[in-house]
């Protein structure tokens, strides 16, 4: 992996997007053992269903790890200053998620040298799930 | 409605250690591809002493308390009615396996839209590692789904 430099980075470059293999219940399954996110809407349909959905949806926090892993295999993670995002849309089982981003603002803060950038998450349909931003500190 | 004294509401403190395993696991569970995650041969080579915590997986760490939902109970919220609104992280270093991180969680805002039908609870986390020095912040912001 090669680090970007602030230099060599514009307003408005985009960053290596990622695509995800399309969400199955047993992605569910095991993202809920590994995260400790016990909450049954993601894995027990009777549960969901009394809950008003159709079927379980995915975590959320499932698709914002799909958008920290495109933003490390950018730059390595501790150079993450920040990183927060909205969950716009429900995430269902069979989802593909694509994650993008591209450089909103480059600034300077507690003499660090940051980009901001946006970062997003949408599936085979282009329905964004989620959307956020992270920043980032890189060498001058 | 979730009553709005509930601002200020404190989850007692807890501390957790980082697992190597919890840590693989997770690693497989994101598809996680770059094996400085789960092979800690690659994370010392890349400058780690141990397997990186990733950048989401606080919120996971913090989910290790007995009962992860018990403030939930506690302030009125109803689990079938919740969503994830928004998630929110700072980050002062990367802790590793191995480590223990204490978590302290305070609700610190409770509100309404569309005339109540949607509810929303925000809570802060902080985490300290053994030193007491300030590793991460995250806030995350539930939404309470009314009809």
């Amino acid at each position: 992996m090669s680090t970007p430099k602030y230099s060599e980075l514009e307003v408005g470059a985009a960053i290596p997007s990622l695509t995800q293999r399309p969400i199955t219940r047993q992605t569910l399954a095991v993202y809920c053992g590994a995260s400790g996110d016990h909450n049954p809407v993601h894995v027990d349909i009777d549960f969901a269903r009394a809950a008003g959905l159709p079927d379980v949806i995915a975590h959320g926090m499932l698709v914002m790890a799909y958008m920290g892993r495109t933003l490390t295999q950018w730059v390595s993670q501790e150079r993450m200053r920040a990183f927060s995002t909205r969950f716009m849309a429900m995430t269902h089982i069979g989802d593909a998620i694509t994650c993008t981003g591209a450089v909103l603002e480059k600034l300077e803060r507690d003499g660090e040298k940051l980009v901001r950038v946006s970062i997003s998450a949408a599936d085979q349909r282009g329905e964004v799930k989620t959307a956020g931003e992270a920043l980032i500190a890189l060498d001058p | 409605m979730i009553d709005r004294r509930h601002i200020g509401y404190e989850t007692p403190p807890f501390t957790v250690e980082v697992e190597k395993g919890r840590l693989r696991l997770f690693a497989k569970a994101i598809g996680e591809t770059d094996p400085k995650y789960f092979d800690e041969a690659a994370a010392r080579a890349a400058g780690y002493a141990s397997l990186p915590v990733p950048p989401t997986f606080l919120f996971c760490l913090e989910m290790e308390q007995p009962d992860p939902y018990a403030w939930f109970d506690d302030v009125g919220i109803e689990l079938p009615k919740v969503l994830h609104g928004e998630q929110s992280f700072t980050y002062h270093r990367t802790p590793c396996a191995g480590e223990k991180l204490t978590f302290r969680a305070k609700v610190v805002d409770i509100y309404d839209k569309k005339g109540g039908l949607l509810e929303f609870v925000v809570q802060d986390n902080t985490i300290t590692d053994e030193r007491g020095a300030a590793v991460a912040e995250f806030r995350r912001s539930i939404v309470i789904r009314h009809g």
